[in-house]
This record gives structure tokens, C-alpha cells and sequence, in this order.
């Protein structure tokens, strides 16, 4: 137990100080390589969960997909040759007051509140679980989603286009 | 390892994001706090599904988060660029015609 | 069977709908749709009519009830009822229907609004055909005002030309008097039976849910919706107006169906008239019938003189329903469409090879309608001459055809009527004499049109046979005047017996107390006048032949000399007894000067003193509260105040508005703080 208790808790704090990384660096660059660990870090975190086919799916899309795509738009928003990258942030301490005083709320109500827990034990597959639900509980809402990614992907495609 | 421990962490993401989002100035950082944000969400669907006797109804929700995610950061990249390209600058600030 | 029901009335409105939108961008400017949509109506209506052949029961009758909507305790119920009648009615609408369509494309191809032609007719097809297929009251209602609507924009077809605008509106207008009557009685029934089927009707009448008085108002109310209809005096002033219409229209609509509809309706409801009713229906019909004959001898205009005999042949149709000879009355109503068709698509032929031939000379003042224009058309026009030669003789009744059966059958019912009741002699008096002028009028029309010398050798020139697509319809509805189709398989000329009589049996009065006599005994009196009948009938047709050939062929007898002596009974004739110029004197003259009298009131009296008294008294009234209140007080102090206050803060808050996003979502993160702050409070 202890072992997987020291690896639990080193994904834990891998997340939060690349998550912490991301928002803090003044360097495009490291912001979007540490939310790579970031991101990898929570897809380890869903391991633990028992939501395998969640963990890969975070993997090949956020990952895979919109990390890539963010680096694309770094890079193309930004001359190459500037060696910094640099951004500056502005209200960082009264931001960063309020959001402090949310979080402690935030965590206020997570230890007072009496979770409802039931026992489960481990499921042998998720993936044949989840297509059911998919397939026949949720399937409007998976159809309207494919509509959604359609006209994300044909909006997109209209706005980056080079204006005449 | 129990509930709190994952709520902790992913309230911690949550603030960090929102953080992020108020703070940065550079529209692709802007973007990448929102993820965080998303992401705490997901962490808190999946936690929430795991100790309620594996629910799988929480993983159907944090695909459809992710869906939307996908379909986000495209649409805001896209925006992004034009930005840029209108201002020559991604600084959200700078984007402030409207108010002038 | 009820799918063939429900497939005749949907067609042609299929037809109209496409029709109406996109007629005009269809290859052909759509004709093609509505000939076949109407031909397959046709169709559907011949197999329905060979399976009652084959059937050949009198008492055959499917029925279809659809619960319409229901409202609470009423259970609005509508349906299609299929019987004998209906088959032979849809029969007749569907063939004179399909005949117009196919004479249309020639009659109208220069017109400008051909598909919208063509859409309307679809229109009245469609609505024709529910009246026929409905087994309700109310759905006869409906399609009835749907038929009127047609009607009025067909007759309105032309409306650049004020008058045929004026016709619309008349027509239309003169329906509604009729309809109103017909609504109320409707209603009569509904209110104590709850149900518009007329099976319900019947049912309720044998079972005296009414009193003879009620029955007799109520019957009468339903009839003046036939009255209005059917053209009957002395609401048939609409009818000779409506020829202002395109000919094949008023072929279709105002000579064999939509003016039967009343005479329909009018043996549906034959079992609920009261003997009352039925005398005061006897002579409506006899009037009209003597009435517009007289008026047909004097008029000059050929389609009005078509038009007055379709009002006199309906007339008959009313007066057999009114002596219990009511099948009979069918029976003339199913032959007077196909020759009163035929007879007006021929003078149709008449009027547009006149029009052809004016147009060529360049002459646009001559009238192409008026006969004293034409003469000696025989030889040029021998199609539409032997058509209308034939459908005339039809007309006047004369034997080997069909109308010289059904006229006489109709005949034979009025006087046995008048046998069994002496006093009322005077219908068969109007009866007979009707059909002497019928015969005299008719051949009129025929020596003055296709006899005798033209009126104007340049013209003459001009004149040309009609189009086949013209020609076709009047041969066809010509030979169905032939007395064989009706008497199949009967080879008796002198005699109705045949499918159609065998078919169509007449039922009982329902009326309780046995007050009118039984189908039977009507049918007895009638075979035992019939001979009688039959002599009277022909020797007047032979009569007033005779009459139009010595004055209009040989021209032994001068026309001159004889309006000279009956000059005012020719004036009456000729001016149609001053009935338009009667009601507009005494009827909407009188109506106007009232409503001026009390437009006068109004104005003068009532809005002077009264209205503007108000607003005197308002007007005082608001300037006291308006200065000392409104603006010392509430203005200056309230009113401002607001504002100054709205202005000092949004001063101040304007300095909030950065336009900078993440400022906004600050106070948005600082809001939900304070929210937060109040829930754990």
C-alpha cells in the first residue's frame, strides 16, 4: 500500500507544480511543456480512479491533440527568433488574493462535507460499460456532440482563413 | 488516497486556472489556464464517479467535457490567429476596439 | 371504396395546392397537372360507377365516420358516405370537369393567368367533390362556402373588366344571403341533436324529436341555402351575371354542378321536409321555372339566355323535390348537366370563333356575344352546329333523348301532384308553359345563330371551326344526351325505366304522423299521369318549335309586329321584370339612406356633443392636474431626481468599465465571494 501511496503522491504533486508552472512561467514555451506533465499527470490520476479508457482518452486528445494545437498557436502567433517567448501577467496580487479566498472556500466546503461514499469494487472492462451508455442512454447527446464537432471544425476553418 | 485527497488536488488546479486566466495577458496562456480548469473539473466527474459505486454516468460526462475541450481550443486557436492577425499582437488587452 | 372516396377529393386539391405556387414554371404552364388530376378523378369515378352496375342494388351505401375533434361531452363527428347518388354525382362532376379542362387549354391559351385558371378549377373540383362525399351537415357547410369562394374567383377571372368584378362580388354576395339561412338552419338541427351526420338528422326526425313547426322553419332555413345556390327566385339574380365568367367556366360551375348543389342538398333533406315546406319549395321551383323562361325569350346575349334557362331547368329540378317527384328531379339534374354543359361550351365555340373574327378586322367595340351579331354560322361551324342542335332538342324535350325523359318524368309529377291537390293547379300551369317558352327560346337562339343571313358579310369571312381540343367535349357531351345511356337496358324511347330509376330509389318521408305520402304511392300517381304527361309535354314542345319557326326561319310572322302589341310584357321580359332595379329600390336604396341617416347622427350628433363633450372635459381636466401636479411636482422633483441621481452614479461607475475582460471577471469572482460570504452567514 505504501508504495502505491508514494506513487499516488508523486503524480499528485507532478501535476500541481507543473499545473503551478503554467500558470506562473514567464515563457510561453515552458507553460505549455510543463501542462504536457500536467496533463499527464491527471490521465495518471484517472489510473487510480479505475478510468483507464478516461486516462487514454485524456492521453490521445489533450495530449495528442489540443497540446499540439496550442503549441501550433504559439508558434505561429509568435516570431520564432524571439528567444524569450516572454509574457507578463498584470493584478497578479489582487488576482491571486481572490483566488486564494476561493480556494479556501473551496476547500472549506471539501472537508465539512460529508461525502456519500459507496463501495465499489474494480469493473473488469470500462470500455464495453461506457459504449453502452454511450450508444444507448446518451446517444443524443453523442449525436449532438458529432454536430458540435462539425461545426467547431467548419468555424474554425472560416475564422483562421486568411481574409481577402 | 480517498475522496478529499483528489477534490484537494483538483481544487487546487481549479484555482490555479482561475489564476491564470485572470492574470495572463497572452491569449494562448489564457487558453491553457482554461484546460487546467477543465481538466480540475474532469478530476472532481471521475472521483466523484469512482466512490459512488462506479457510476459510469460521471465518465460519460468528462468524454463530453473533453469533446467540448477539443472543439474549444480549436474555435479559440482559430480566434487567437485572427487576433493576431487584426492586431499583431495576442496581449487580450490589446484587442479593445470596442471600448474606444 | 372509401380509399377511392378519399383519393377523388384529395387529388384535385393536390392539384390546386402545386398549382397555385408553382404553376407557372411547370413545363406547359401546368395544364398537364390539373387534365390529370381530373382524369384520374374521372377514373376513379367510372370504376366506382361500373362496380354499381354491377352491383345494380338500390340500397347500396358505405359509410365512414372520423371523429373530428371532441370537446368534452361533444364528439364532433365528420365522414364520406358513398352511395348510388353520390357515385352517379361524382360521376357527373368528374366527366363535365375533366370535358372543361381539356376545352380550357384551347378556350384559354392566350390568357396570362392560364395556370391560375387552371389552379382555380382545381379548386372548385375539389371543393365539388366534398360536397358530394359528405355525409354531414357541416362538411356540406364547408365545402359549399369552399364552392362559393371558387365560384367567386372564377367569375372574378377577369377582373380588369369592372364588370366582371361587379359579378364576383354580386354573386358572392347573394350566396351569403342564402348561406346565412342555411347556417341558422343547420344550427336548428345541431342544437337538438348534437351531431351534423344525417343519419343522426334522420334518425332524430323519425323519432319526433321535432314539432311540424320547428321542422317547417328549420327545413326551410336549410333550403334557402339551396335557394341561394340553385339561383331560385328571388335570389337568381347573381346566376345570368356570373356569365362573366370564361365560358367553360360558367359550363362547369354555373350550368351542371356547383348550381345542382342546392338541388342536391335538397334531396338529401327531401326525407325531413314537412308538407309546408314542401309547397312553399313546389312553388319557389314552379316560379322560377315559368319566371326566367319568360325573361330567356327577350335577351339578345347568348350566354344570357343560356344562363335564364339554367335558372328555369333548375327551377324544375326545386319543383320536383317540392312534389315528391324528387328523383326525378335527379334524374333532370344528371341529364341537364351534360346538354346545359354541352350547350355552353358550344356557345363557348360560337362566342370565340366571333372573338377571332373581330379581333382580325381590328374591332373591338362589336359585341362577340350578342346573336343579332351572328346568323348563318350553320355551314362554317358544322361541329358546334349539330352539338348544339342536338343539345338543344334535348333541351326542349323532344323524344330519343334524355331530357325529353327526364323533363317529362318531372312533368308527370307536378300534375299528378295537381291531380291529387286541384288548388294547387297553378304548378302545373307554370310547369307546362315553362317548357313551351324553353322550346321557344331555345330554338330562337339556334335560328338566330346558325340560320339566316349574317349580319355582316366581313365578319362572316372570319369565322373558323373550333380547335379539336374545343370540338371534342361538345361531341361527347352531345351524344350523352342520347336517351340510351339512361335507359340502358330498357330500348323504350317513350319511357324513364332503365339502371338510372332502378338505382336511385326514393325514400320516405320521415316526418312523423305520416303527413306527406309514402314513396310508393307518389310513384303510383305518378305512372297513372304519366301519359297525360307525356302528350301535354310534347305538344307544347311542338308548340313553341312551331312558334320559333315561323317567326325566325320562315319569318312568316314579323318579331317587330308582336312587340308591338305586347310591348309591356316584352319590356318586363326584356328588363328581367325590373327584379335588380326592384331590390335596389326598395332594398339597398333604403339601406344606404338609413345608414347615411345614421352616419349623420354619428357624426353630427353623437361625436359633437358626446364624444368631444369627453374630450372637452378630459382636456380641462388633465391641463389642471398636468401643471399644478404632474410638473410642479412629480417632474421637478421626482422625475429629476431620478435622473440626476442616475447621472451622479453613473459617473462614478463608469470608472468601472475598463474594457479590459479580466477586470470584469474579477468582480464576477468577487461577486460570487459575496455570495458565498451570504450563504454561510
Amino acid at each position: 500500500m505504501t508504495g502505491i501511496n508514494l506513487i499516488f503522491w508523486f503524480i499528485a504533486i507532478l501535476t500541481i507544480v507543473s499545473g503551478s508552472i503554467v500558470v506562473l512561467s514567464n515563457n510561453l514555451i515552458y507553460s505549455a511543456v510543463s501542462l504536457l506533465f500536467t496533463l499527464l499527470g491527471i490521465a495518471g490520476l484517472y489510473v487510480f480512479l479505475w478510468a483507464d479508457f478516461i486516462a487514454i482518452t485524456q492521453i490521445l486528445i489533450y495530449v495528442g491533440g489540443i497540446l499540439v494545437l496550442i503549441i501550433f498557436g504559439i508558434m505561429l502567433t509568435h516570431r520564432i527568433t524571439d528567444v524569450t517567448l516572454s509574457q507578463s501577467s498584470n493584478q497578479q496580487i489582487l488576482g491571486g488574493g481572490i483566488v486564494l479566498v476561493i480556494f479556501l472556500g473551496l476547500s472549506y466546503m471539501i472537508l465539512n462535507t460529508p461525502w456519500l461514499e459507496n463501495s465499489a469494487v474494480e469493473p473488469q472492462e470500462t470500455i464495453k460499460q461506457i459504449g453502452n451508455l454511450l450508444m444507448i442512454d446518451y446517444l443524443l447527446p453523442f449525436e449532438v456532440a458529432s454536430i458540435l464537432l462539425l461545426a467547431a471544425l467548419i468555424g474554425a476553418a472560416l475564422l483562421s482563413r486568411s481574409s481577402k | 488516497m480517498d475522496l478529499n485527497s483528489y477534490l484537494i488536488i483538483s481544487a487546487i488546479l481549479f484555482s490555479l486556472g482561475l489564476f491564470g486566466v485572470i492574470t495572463r495577458r497572452n491569449g494562448v496562456a489564457v487558453l491553457m489556464s482554461i484546460e487546467l480548469i477543465l481538466n480540475a473539473a474532469n478530476i472532481n466527474f471521475i472521483a466523484f464517479s469512482r466512490y459512488s459505486g462506479m457510476d459510469f454516468s460521471g465518465h460519460i460526462f468528462s468524454l463530453f467535457v473533453i469533446i467540448l475541450a477539443a472543439a474549444e481550443a480549436a474555435v479559440a486557436l482559430a480566434i487567437i490567429l485572427n487576433i493576431f492577425n487584426n492586431f499583431g499582437s495576442i496581449n487580450i488587452d490589446d484587442a479593445n476596439k470596442m471600448s474606444q | 371504396m372509401i380509399n377511392y372516396g378519399i383519393a377523388i377529393l384529395l387529388l384535385p386539391l393536390l392539384s390546386f395546392i402545386i398549382m397555385i405556387f408553382v404553376g407557372k414554371k411547370l413545363p406547359n404552364r401546368g395544364d398537364w397537372l390539373s387534365i390529370g388530376s381530373v382524369a384520374i378523378t374521372f377514373c376513379l369515378s367510372l370504376s366506382l360507377f361500373i362496380m354499381m352496375l354491377f352491383k345494380y342494388d338500390p340500397y347500396f351505401k358505405v359509410e365512414k365516420i372520423f371523429t373530428w375533434f371532441n370537446l368534452g361531452t361533444l364528439d364532433l363527428k365528420i365522414g364520406i358516405l358513398i352511395d348510388n347518388i353520390t357515385i352517379i354525382m361524382l360521376l357527373v362532376v368528374s366527366l363535365v370537369s375533366t370535358l372543361v379542362h381539356i376545352y380550357s387549354t384551347s378556350y384559354m391559351k392566350e390568357d396570362s393567368r392560364y395556370s391560375r385558371y387552371f389552379a382555380f378549377l382545381s379548386l372548385f373540383t375539389f371543393s365539388m367533390n366534398g360536397i358530394i362525399l359528405s355525409n354531414n351537415l357541416l362538411g356540406i357547410y364547408i365545402f359549399w362556402e369552399l364552392v362559393g369562394l371558387s365560384s367567386y374567383l372564377l367569375i372574378g377571372f377577369w377582373f380588369e373588366k369592372e364588370s366582371a368584378a361587379n359579378a364576383s362580388k354580386k354573386a358572392f354576395l347573394v350566396n351569403r344571403v342564402g348561406d346565412i339561412g342555411m347556417f341558422i338552419g343547420i344550427m336548428l338541427f345541431f342544437s337538438s341533436i348534437g351531431s351534423f351526420l344525417f343519419k343522426d338528422l334522420y334518425l332524430g326526425v323519425s323519432q319526433g324529436m321535432f314539432s311540424v313547426d320547428t321542422l317547417t322553419i328549420a327545413g326551410l332555413c336549410l333550403f334557402a341555402g339551396a335557394v341561394g345556390k340553385s339561383a331560385q327566385f328571388p335570389l337568381h339574380i347573381w346566376l345570368p351575371d356570373a356569365m362573366e365568367g370564361p365560358t367553360p367556366v360558367s359550363a362547369l360551375i354555373h350550368a351542371a354542378t356547383m348550381v345542382a348543389a342546392g338541388v342536391y342538398l335538397a334531396f338529401r333533406l327531401f326525407p325531413i321536409f314537412t308538407p309546408q315546406a314542401l309547397t312553399i319549395i313546389a312553388y319557389v321551383g314552379a316560379i322560377t321555372a315559368v319566371f326566367a323562361a319568360i325573361i330567356a325569350i327577350t335577351q339578345n346575349d347568348i350566354k344570357k339566355v343560356l344562363a335564364y334557362s339554367t335558372v328555369s331547368q333548375l327551377g324544375y329540378m326545386i319543383l320536383a323535390v317540392g312534389v315528391g317527384a324528387y328523383t326525378y328531379g335527379f334524374f333532370h339534374l344528371v341529364t341537364h348537366a351534360a346538354f346545359k354543359a354541352g350547350l355552353f361550351l358550344c356557345s363557348g365555340s360560337v362566342i370565340h370563333a366571333m372573338h377571332h373574327a373581330y379581333h382580325k378586322l381590328d374591332d373591338h367595340k362589336s359585341d362577340a356575344q350578342d346573336m343579332r351579331n351572328m346568323g348563318g354560322l350553320k355551314d362554317k361551324m358544322p361541329v358546334t352546329f349539330y352539338s348544339m342542335l342536338f343539345c338543344t332538342i334535348a333541351l326542349s324535350g323532344i323524344p330519343f333523348t334524355s331530357g325529353f325523359l327526364s323533363k317529362d318524368a318531372v312533368l308527370a309529377g307536378t300534375l299528378a301532384f295537381s291531380s291529387q291537390y286541384p288548388n294547387h293547379f297553378l304548378l302545373s300551369l307554370f310547369g307546362f308553359s315553362a317548357a313551351l317558352f324553353t322550346a321557344f327560346y331555345m330554338f330562337r337562339l339556334i335560328f338566330l345563330t346558325f340560320y339566316g343571313k349574317p349580319n355582316s358579310k366581313k365578319v362572316f369571312d372570319n369565322i373558323h371551326e373550333s380547335p379539336i381540343q374545343m370540338t371534342t367535349p361538345l361531341i361527347i357531351l352531345s351524344s350523352l344526351s342520347f336517351f340510351l345511356f339512361f335507359t340502358f337496358p330498357n330500348f323504350n324511347p317513350l319511357s324513364y325505366d332503365g339502371w338510372f330509376m332502378t338505382l336511385v330509389k326514393s325514400k320516405d318521408s320521415l316526418v312523423p304522423g305520416y303527413l306527406n305520402p309514402t314513396a310508393y304511392q307518389i310513384k303510383e300517381e305518378i305512372g297513372q299521369a304519366h301519359n297525360l304527361a307525356l302528350f301535354l309535354s310534347l305538344s307544347v314542345a311542338a308548340l313553341g318549335i312551331g312558334f320559333a319557326f315561323l317567326i325566325y326561319y320562315s319569318k312568316l310572322i314579323s318579331p317587330d309586329s308582336i312587340y308591338r302589341r305586347l310591348k309591356v310584357l316584352h319590356n318586363l321580359s326584356f328588363n328581367k321584370f325590373f327584379i335588380d332595379e326592384i331590390l335596389k329600390k326598395y332594398l339597398i336604396d333604403p339601406f344606404l339612406k338609413i345608414s347615411k341617416y345614421i352616419a349623420i347622427f354619428d357624426w353630427d350628433v353623437y361625436d359633437k356633443y358626446f364624444i368631444n363633450g369627453f374630450g372637452r372635459i378630459t382636456e380641462n381636466f388633465s391641463k389642471t392636474v398636468g401643471n399644478l401636479w404632474d410638473y410642479k411636482f412629480l417632474d421637478q422633483k421626482i422625475i429629476d431626481g431620478f435622473g440626476r441621481i442616475t447621472k451622479f452614479s453613473g459617473s462614478k461607475l463608469r470608472l468601472i468599465q475598463s474594457g479590459k475582460i479580466q477586470n470584469y471577471l474579477i468582480l464576477v469572482l468577487v461577486g460570487i465571494i459575496i455570495l458565498y460570504v451570504f450563504q454561510a452567514i
